[in-house]
């Protein structure tokens, strides 16, 4: 038998799921005395060069309600032809095209290692991915001269067949059309009046007015040749929308002195949004906006025009003093709701300085998976190389996009579903397997993801149901089923198909092997996420109490220890790491505002509850390795020990990647001995983390901020913030021997934050 | 009807040779000629005109306050009792008339009223009828109508009689129709007038005839003016015009009981032009025989004044009665080729017609400001006793001739101008230096100023600086200042003007090549934006726009390699959708705007689209100007109604049915608030709007020409539209609108010295309060017609001063003042105001408050006050200025002579003739466009230019003189050019020579000549040379361009040209211009009596 380890390894690897537990407590109460829920982290597109997808349709059990999927866990008569559903337990009789099916010869579905199974089924006819970029103009010189380079560079990166469009707004919104000879020509918008979609639709001509008129309906949609005129193949009109991109010019207007430009970003996504409402509901599309500073006018206005009144900081938020804050927010909501229902996606790429509203509009992205990306400038490497990953290929030379995924939940009996939380909305689909218990995104079996990558992943919340008394037959199996419905980037419609189970194990008996099926990593992202999910509508205290509780209560249910003794506690190895992800959780920028615009929360968030474990794990607790003289490039503590005058650092915190120079190596560097020929090792020295982060570099989306710095250095605090003060300018002489560095802070370490956890853990009081 | 007419007849036969005595009797009066004439002005001959309607004081203040609203219903009143109201003005005027007047009235209407019925009923068949002579035989006719035919035939009878010989007209009721008609012959004959003509011989016999009625009529007119003051007088003056309602009402409008008024009018005509054209048919009964000749002159007179003898038919010598082509001729060669100085205070100045040089010193050119009278009446009693209007019609831009100096540009620095401390007129040579030199009395409020230290200077021993000549603002009438910033719209120094081409791309303008006419245009007409004197190249930037029901804007940023267009179908909120690159320099973006200009007409070559926006466009030219910050003017070529959902969507409201009843006037009311908003967004920021409208059907023009018409723009109108027919016409119309020269954003305020003021304005303005004119552009054509009041008794010492100053950006942004000082007389002596008077002045003023009158009240109750004032302004010349004679006498003021001319002209026009054959849309334009007109205009609108070409010299430069405009004048034989500023028609006769039509149109004769004719082809002939630089030079001197129509006798088209023929009974009802003086007589005796 494999370590768990392993068999979350291999799970992991072939589903794409990771549960907190992978020993299910049989009873309810159980359930919940483990303190962390049965829960799971899956990745709906995970990866799978070697699963190649079946060309028919599922098999689906007949009963009305259940509509599970035929898969490896199902009981097969092959003589009788009947399979029972493992769901619901019907009895179903194979379709005719399974007439030759026996012991032998068995449909993929239901050979074990096909628990994923990706099916391509026809569905209409294909239609064309959509990308359209609506584009701030309201730039500086050199920035919109980036961004119009890049965005003519990623007409090469499109799929040829794909549908392009572009809107550009400043003080007006200007719809481009792109199907037209010689002269270039725009619709052109008010940015400060809020126009209905269907108001949009007839004055962008794309109504017919023939079957708009008597009978009053909003249109449908149609004509093709008028749509065509804003959404253009990219092979037919890429010329002439280079041309276009390059002939942008900065918004005219002028922007008096102690002005902020005008931006009429709110009108200009809705009118994004009401374009393709109209012409192409329900068909995989991207809304690229990219802006470069918050809405200033209209519906969605996050700050006025007049400099000398900031924008909202958590300052003016938590006293309540954030003028558009609510109104802003509530209109981008609606506008992502709608966006969600018609299967459409918004992409928000904000570069600049100062925040760009990134609060208000996230729910943008939030709920129709779209990316959001951030940074300083369009004239920058991180910009431009996001940018351009949004585009990659994977291992097919397909796009790493899919769009209108659905995805079900379909459990045993025994287990229901709470909720999910990940870049979702839901169908409000009712089932029999709802939970009433509702966690996150809940009261539903399915969700909407209008756009998935391969790595978008959502944590999902179950809940044991069966009764304490009712006993769970020996070796049976509790099964979560996730049917992902979704058009592929190549534009077929795919289903892929994911069936797990997990054994029920007696909790009183058996909880040592519930202990040891703890999956540490998951439960922490998962228990982030729901705190992430929390502090969106709670205050930031309130939920560091709650994740402090339910750590203290981990620790009192799985810690061995004598009552109000503190050093007696010690905690088992499948649990042993939690408590630090716990600590680092709570300093990170997912849960601490301090220090962190309202903007930058929103994006870390915004990635935090999408990416999948690993990247996660990262984002909690960033990776640190020393380069040294001493041996080999090594993982070392994230510590303030770990910084020493000889060492260069490498910190990876998915958001940043740091790369620090000791007191030491930073003088040799400065001194220039790399130069020299026979400091070559030095010099190699000097490299090896380059490359390192150059690697991580080439893979990560979005584009990490790359710092390369230096003992002393300002930039150096992203390094500081994040390691664990072990040593501050208050203990600095206390620990004897000077090792490390100290910081500055009035944090507590990891040591205090572990001394405190056990106190508490083994207070009789608690 | 026959019964009567026999009767009818028979006076009338018997008249005719009465009338002709009688004229001469007359003989005297004004229209004489000069001499006789300056003898007349000495107020000999003048009609005691009681009332004085002219002026807004309350008894008459009816009338202009009529015109301006509240008053109105006053006036309404006053007509409506006729008598009532009236009787306060009249009043004391004419008690001896009076008297006999009594019967007058009665019959006064019945006449007209037969004769109003007549017309309507068989207005033709009268030259022929057995009649004999149709103009008695109408007016008889009339009798019809009375309710007691007999009755009235008896009267008429009666009148008849007097006709012939007063005494049975007075017996009967004849008093006043005998006094009529006796009255309009004298006018007519005022042989001494200068219109000898109507021959003393014949009076003799008429004369003894008259004469005995004349001696009671006329000894108490002539005496009356005195006399005046009867109250009996009163009533009668009341009813003049009103009075006509009752009586005159049954008179006059009895006719047509609907129309009454101007039916009465066009049944005169008829009648008359049926006897005199008609010659024989006319003459037939034995009146025409005559009539034609000798009689026949005489016969239209006395037709008027028959009207009330009978002896009308035998008529009047036209060429007797007051002839506008004379009056012209005469004052060309009296005053033609001269210089005309400014340096007498009152001086009338010469005909608008005359050719003449001005040298300003120290009063404006006439060519910026003319008034109609010269010499104010010093007290508000004298002016409302006269009735003459007392305005002035301003022409800021006035055009000024090569030969005369161009305006000066004083700059005063920092300061800015120097003005008057309490009144704020400007420095200018009404201001009195005294103190040696330190301080300046305001010539206009008395408000003694200090002199600033820099503009100080001595005086010499005349008590005049010594700078005198140095600085045009102490010695001209017109001249310029610098403006400072504080003359500026947020004291932020003006931009240069911008000029924006907005067309209509809906399927209409696609179709009949519109747009691709433009489009070329354009490419070349931009070149020609007007400029600075001296300037290189033009500051003025354009920009482009087209629309159907929704609009896009053009980028044609010089920087561009394509021109870009951006549409914005956000037609509830109009915005500008782009800055930079929408308004540009011409020559910059030249290549990138002609790549535009191509490409448009192919754009929408396809379009299907037949909606159109209208006030939209608009609004999207004041944003762009706003967002630009500059004035400018938009150019809109627009096709059709402007139905798409939008603001200022207009629906059909074309119902003839209104016509000639109270809600008539709602058909020229503009239809929404969104266009009266539109004009105030539009002045406030100094957008002036040009409609250039192709409509094929209706459009509303009275509603879309609302905004042009209010921003100092102009509507032109092609109906009909087809490149090939109307192209050339509309592109040299452009061409004149886009080049000539304007002022933008202007603001105007007219100061007068102490004792009057100006109270109302008439123009292509706007008025946010009571003084200040504004006008979002002023350019050379237009002009502001204003009427001033009495506040005060004004001195006779120091006249009457005015100082018009208008402050606006030039076309190269700047900001400057332009000022015009005029000085007039005063006086306390009525003769001196008749004088003064300027009838093509006051015609101007006339024709602009009855078409603004006619907004608020039914067209029956416009005329009527037109005539009755008229009415009030000749009797109460009559009564004070004229010397006593017989009341059978019309007298005329001599500057007044052809004042009926021109006012029956005005009834005539689409606007006040009220007939279901006209389209709304065109009296709505003609109404329009006659607002900011100026006085030549209105002159030669209204009485047009009849040319013969036939016997032109080849050999001359001379463009032949003009003969009247009467159906009369035309031979058959003959050639004739007709304009009248509007319309150019070349008439060809169907006995036209030959030769001459080879000449001209290279086919062999007239019956060659193909039907569509459209335009003289060139022919290496001296013919065809002359004619076309006659046509060539004429429409050189118009403000608009015209399109020839070349009409043949007797062809349909004929009735175009017709209708240009204001002499002659008027095509669509109205009188001629014999039967309205008739008319006019028998009204002037009502009010004298």
């Amino acid at each position: 038998m494999a370590t768990y380890q392993e068999f979350i390894q291999q799970n992991e690897d072939r589903d794409g799921v990771r549960f907190s537990w992978n020993l299910w407590p049989s009873s309810r109460l159980e359930a919940t005395r483990l303190v962390v829920p049965v829960s799971c982290l899956f990745t709906p597109l995970k990866e799978r060069p070697d699963l190649p997808p079946v060309q028919y349709e599922p098999v689906l059990c007949s009963r009305a309600n259940c509509k599970a999927v035929l898969n490896p866990l199902c009981q097969v008569d092959f003589r009788a032809k009947i399979w029972a559903c493992n769901f619901c337990f019907q009895r179903n009789p194979f379709p005719p095209s399974y007439a030759g099916i026996s012991d032998v010869n068995q449909p993929a579905e239901l050979m074990p290692q096909f628990s994923t199974i990706e099916y391509i089924v026809q569905r209409g006819p294909p239609t064309p991915l959509i990308f359209l970029y609506v584009v701030d103009t309201c730039l500086e010189e050199e920035d919109l001269q980036a961004l119009k380079e890049s965005l003519q560079m990623s007409l090469s990166l499109l799929p040829p067949n794909a549908l392009v469009g572009l809107i550009t707004f400043g003080r007006m919104v200007q719809v481009h059309e792109l199907s037209c000879e010689g002269i270039a020509k725009s619709y052109v918008f008010r940015g400060t009046k809020e126009l209905s979609s269907k108001q949009i639709q007839e004055m962008l001509g794309l109504t017919n007015p023939a079957a708009s008129g008597p009978q009053g309906r909003p249109v449908a949609p149609q004509d093709p040749a008028a749509t065509c005129r804003f959404l253009q193949p990219v092979h037919k009109v890429d010329m002439n929308l280079t041309d276009l991109l390059g002939e942008l010019q900065r918004d005219p207007w002028p922007v008096p002195q102690g002005k902020r430009p005008l931006r009429s970003t709110g009108i200009a996504l809705s009118i994004a949004v009401g374009l393709l409402e109209g012409t192409f509901p329900n068909t995989g599309a991207r809304v690229m906006m990219f802006t470069g500073g918050p809405p200033t006018q209209g519906p969605g206005m996050v700050v006025g025009d007049e400099l000398k009144i900031p924008i909202r900081s958590w300052h003016d938020i938590t006293k309540d003093n954030a003028r558009h804050l609510k109104k802003a927010t509530k209109y981008y909501e609606a506008l992502a709701n709608r966006t969600a229902v018609n299967g459409h996606s918004i992409d928000i790429y904000a570069c600049a300085l100062d925040q760009t509203g990134l609060l208000e509009m996230k729910c943008l992205s939030n709920l129709t998976g779209g990316h959001i990306a951030m940074g300083d400038s369009f004239n920058t490497s991180l910009f431009k190389q996001t940018f351009q990953r949004v585009f990659s290929k994977d291992y097919n030379g397909e796009f790493r996009m899919a769009f209108g995924g659905t995805l079900e939940v379909k459990t045993s009996r025994e287990l229901k579903v709470s909720g999910a939380i990940g870049p979702c909305v839901s169908l409000n689909a009712k089932g029999p397997c709802i939970s009433e218990n509702e966690v996150g995104v809940g009261g539903t079996t399915q969700w909407k993801i209008c756009s998935l990558s391969p790595s978008t992943t959502l944590a999902m919340y179950f809940e044991v149901v069966n009764q304490h008394n009712a006993p769970i037959p020996q070796g049976g199996r509790g099964a979560v089923q996730f049917v992902t419905q979704y058009q592929h980037s190549n534009t077929q419609k795919r289903i892929r198909v994911t069936t797990v189970a997990r054994n029920w194990a007696d909790a009183q008996s058996q909880i040592q092997h519930i202990e040891s099926s703890f999956d540490q990593e998951a439960s922490a992202v998962i228990m982030a996420r729901l705190g992430v999910f929390r502090a969106e509508s709670e205050e930031g205290p309130d939920v560091l109490r709650w994740l402090d509780r339910q750590l203290i209560r981990l620790c009192q249910k799985f810690g061995q220890f004598n009552k109000d003794d503190p050093t007696s506690f010690k905690l088992s190895e499948s649990l042993s790491l939690y408590p630090q992800f716990m600590f680092h959780l709570r300093r990170s920028p997912f849960l601490q505002v301090f220090n962190n615009s309202p903007d930058e929360c929103s994006y870390y968030r915004h990635h935090f509850v999408r990416q999948d474990l690993t990247q996660s794990l990262i984002m909690i607790q960033p990776i640190l390795y020393s380069y040294s003289f001493h041996g080999p490039p090594e993982p070392v503590l994230l510590d303030s020990g770990s910084i020493l005058p000889d060492r260069i650092l490498l910190m990876d915190t998915f958001f940043q990647l740091v790369i620090y120079h000791g007191e030491t190596i930073a003088q040799w560097r400065k001194a220039g001995y790399q130069e020299q020929p026979e400091y070559e090792n030095f010099k190699h020295l000097l490299v090896a983390p380059l490359d390192d982060a150059q690697e991580i570099l080439q893979t990560r989306f979005p584009m990490p901020r790359y710092i390369d710095t230096e003992h002393g250095g300002s930039q150096a605090r992203f390094l500081l913030s994040k390691v664990n003060p072990s040593q501050t300018h208050n203990n600095l002489y206390a620990w004897g021997q000077e090792t490390g560095a100290p910081i500055l802070t009035d944090d507590v370490s990891l040591q205090v934050f572990m001394d405190h956890l056990k106190k508490l853990a083994v207070s009789s009081a608690a | 009807m026959n019964g009567l007419s026999d009767d009818v007849l028979r006076i009338h036969r018997k008249e005719p040779r009465q009338v002709l005595p009688r004229i001469q009797v007359v003989g005297s009066p004004p229209f004489c000629n000069e001499k006789t004439i300056t003898a007349h002005r000495m107020s000999q001959q003048g009609y005691v005109a009681t009332p004085p309607y002219s002026q807004a004081q309350p008894g008459m203040g009816g009338y202009p306050a009529g015109f301006g609203s509240a008053p109105a219903q006053p006036l309404y009143r006053h007509y409506g009792g006729p008598p009532q109201s009236f009787p306060a003005p009249p009043t004391g005027m004419m008690k001896p008339v009076s008297s006999p007047s009594g019967m007058p009235p009665t019959q006064v209407p019945s006449h007209y009223g037969s004769n109003g019925q007549q017309n309507g009923a068989h207005p033709q068949s009268y030259p022929a009828p057995p009649y004999g002579q149709p103009p008695q035989s109408p007016y008889h006719s009339t009798a019809h109508q009375g309710p007691p035919p007999a009755q009235q035939l008896t009267n008429q009878m009666g009148a008849m009689n007097l006709g012939y010989g007063p005494g049975p007209m007075q017996s009967h009721q004849a008093p006043p129709t005998s006094p009529l008609i006796q009255q309009p012959f004298q006018t007519t004959p005022p042989p001494a007038m200068g219109h000898p003509p109507l021959g003393p011989p014949p009076t003799g016999p008429h004369s003894s005839q008259m004469a005995p009625p004349q001696s009671p009529l006329a000894g108490p007119p002539m005496g009356g003016p005195p006399s005046m003051g009867g109250p009996p007088p009163m009533g009668g003056m009341g009813r003049p015009f009103p009075g006509p309602p009752p009586p005159g009402a049954g008179g006059f409008q009895q006719p047509g009981p609907g129309a009454a008024g101007p039916p009465g009018y066009p049944q005169q005509l008829q009648g008359q032009l049926g006897g005199q054209m008609a010659g024989p048919g006319m003459a037939g009964p034995g009146m025409a025989g005559p009539g034609m000749a000798g009689p026949g002159m005489a016969g239209p007179f006395q037709g008027g004044a028959a009207q009330m003898a009978g002896p009308p038919q035998k008529k009047l010598d036209p060429d007797s009665i007051p002839s506008t082509t004379q009056v012209i001729e005469d004052d060309q060669a009296k005053r033609g080729g001269q210089v005309y100085t400014t340096n007498v205070r009152g001086q009338v100045p010469p005909l608008v017609t005359t050719d003449y040089t001005v040298q300003d010193q120290g009063n404006a050119s006439p060519r910026f400001m003319r008034c109609t009278t010269y010499s104010f009446p010093s007290t508000a009693d004298l002016a409302k006793q006269c009735q003459v209007p007392l305005a002035t019609i301003i022409k800021p831009f006035a055009t000024v001739p090569k030969n005369e100096t161009p305006m000066y540009v004083v700059n005063h620095g920092e300061t800015g101008p120097i003005r008057c401390n309490r009144c704020k007129a400007y420095m200018c040579p009404y201001m009195q230096f005294i103190d040696g030199g330190r301080r300046y009395q305001c010539g206009f409020c008395n408000c003694v100023n200090e002199v600033p230290a820099f503009y100080f200077q001595h005086l010499d021993h005349m008590g005049r600086r010594v700078d005198f000549y140095e600085r045009p603002e102490l010695s001209l009438g017109s001249y310029e200042f610098a403006a400072t910033l504080d003359y500026c719209k947020n004291n932020k120094p003006a931009s240069p003007p911008a000029y924006i081409f907005m067309i209509d791309v809906s399927y209409a303008n696609i179709k009949s090549g519109l747009v691709r006419l433009v489009c070329e245009e354009l490419k070349t007409l931009l070149d020609n934006l007007p400029r600075e004197d001296g300037a290189e190249s033009s500051m003025v930037k354009v920009g482009f726009v087209t629309y159907n029901k929704i609009l896009h804007f053009y980028n044609v940023n010089s920087a561009l390699a394509q021109p870009q267009m951006m549409v914005v179908s956000d037609t509830a909120e109009m915005f500008v959708p782009l800055l930079d690159g929408f308004l540009v320099n011409f020559q910059e973006s030249c290549a990138v705007i002609n790549n535009l200009l191509d490409q448009i007409p192919d754009m929408f070559a396809d379009t299907n689209e037949s909606e159109t926006v209208f006030a939209p466009v608009i609004q999207a030219g004041v944003e762009a100007l706003k967002a630009a910050e500059c004035s400018g003017k938009l150019f809109i070529f627009h096709s059709s109604i402007p139905t798409a959902e939008a603001p200022g969507k207009l629906k059909n409201r074309d119902d003839k049915k209104l016509i000639n009843t109270e809600k008539e006037k709602t058909l020229f009311q503009p239809q929404k608030a969104v266009y009266e908003q539109l004009s105030k967004d539009c002045v406030s920021q100094g957008c002036s709007v040009d409609l250039f409208l192709f409509p094929s059907q209706y459009v509303d023009i009275a509603t879309m020409g609302d905004v042009p018409t209010h921003t100092g723009g102009s509507v032109f109108k092609y109906s009909n539209f087809q490149v090939d027919m109307d192209g050339e016409h509309f592109l040299s119309d452009l061409r004149k609108d886009v080049e000539k020269a304007i002022g933008f954003d202007a603001i105007m305020r007219v100061r007068t010295s102490t004792g009057f003021r100006a109270t109302d304005f008439f123009g292509a303005i706007h008025m946010n309060n009571t003084t200040d004119v504004e006008m979002a552009a002023v350019d050379c054509d237009k002009a502001v017609t204003v009427e001033f009041k009495h506040d005060d008794t004004l001195s006779e010492e120091t006249g009457a001063l005015m100082q018009c100053a208008l402050l606006y950006t030039t076309i190269s942004g700047q900001r400057r003042l332009r000022i015009h000082n005029l000085s007039l007389n005063c006086s306390a002596q009525l003769s001196e105001l008749y004088k003064s008077c300027e009838t093509d002045a006051l015609i101007n003023f006339f024709t602009k408050s009855a078409y603004r009158a006619m907004l608020n009240q039914p067209l029956k109750t416009v005329r009527e006050i037109l005539v009755n004032q008229m009415a009030h302004m000749l009797a109460c010349y009559r009564k004070n200025c004229a010397s006593p004679s017989a009341a059978s006498q019309l007298i005329l003021p001599d500057a007044m002579k052809v004042f009926p001319v021109y006012l029956n002209s005005l009834l005539k026009t689409g606007p006040l003739v009220g007939s279901a054959e006209l389209s709304t849309d065109d009296r709505a334009h003609q109404r329009l466009i006659t607002t900011a007109m100026g006085v030549e205009d209105t002159q030669l609108l209204l009485y047009p230019r009849l040319v013969p070409l036939h016997n032109m010299d080849v050999a001359s430069d001379m463009v032949p003189a003009p003969v009247r405009c009467s159906e009369e004048r035309l031979t058959d034989a003959g050639m004739f050019l007709l304009e009248n500023g509007c319309s150019l028609f070349l008439w060809l006769g169907q006995a036209c020579p030959p030769e001459l039509i080879q000449s001209i149109f290279n086919v062999t004769s007239f019956a060659h000549l193909p039907i569509d004719l459209r335009s003289l082809p060139e022919l290496d002939n001296p013919q065809s040379k002359k004619l076309r630089s006659i046509v060539d030079s004429l429409l050189d001197q118009r403000p608009s361009s015209m399109k020839l129509l070349i009409v043949k006798q007797k062809d349909r088209s004929e009735m175009l040209f017709r209708q240009h023929l204001v002499e002659d009974k008027g095509l669509h009802g109205g009188a001629s211009y014999m039967d309205f003086l008739c008319y006019v007589h028998r009204e002037i005796r009502q009010v004298l009596t």
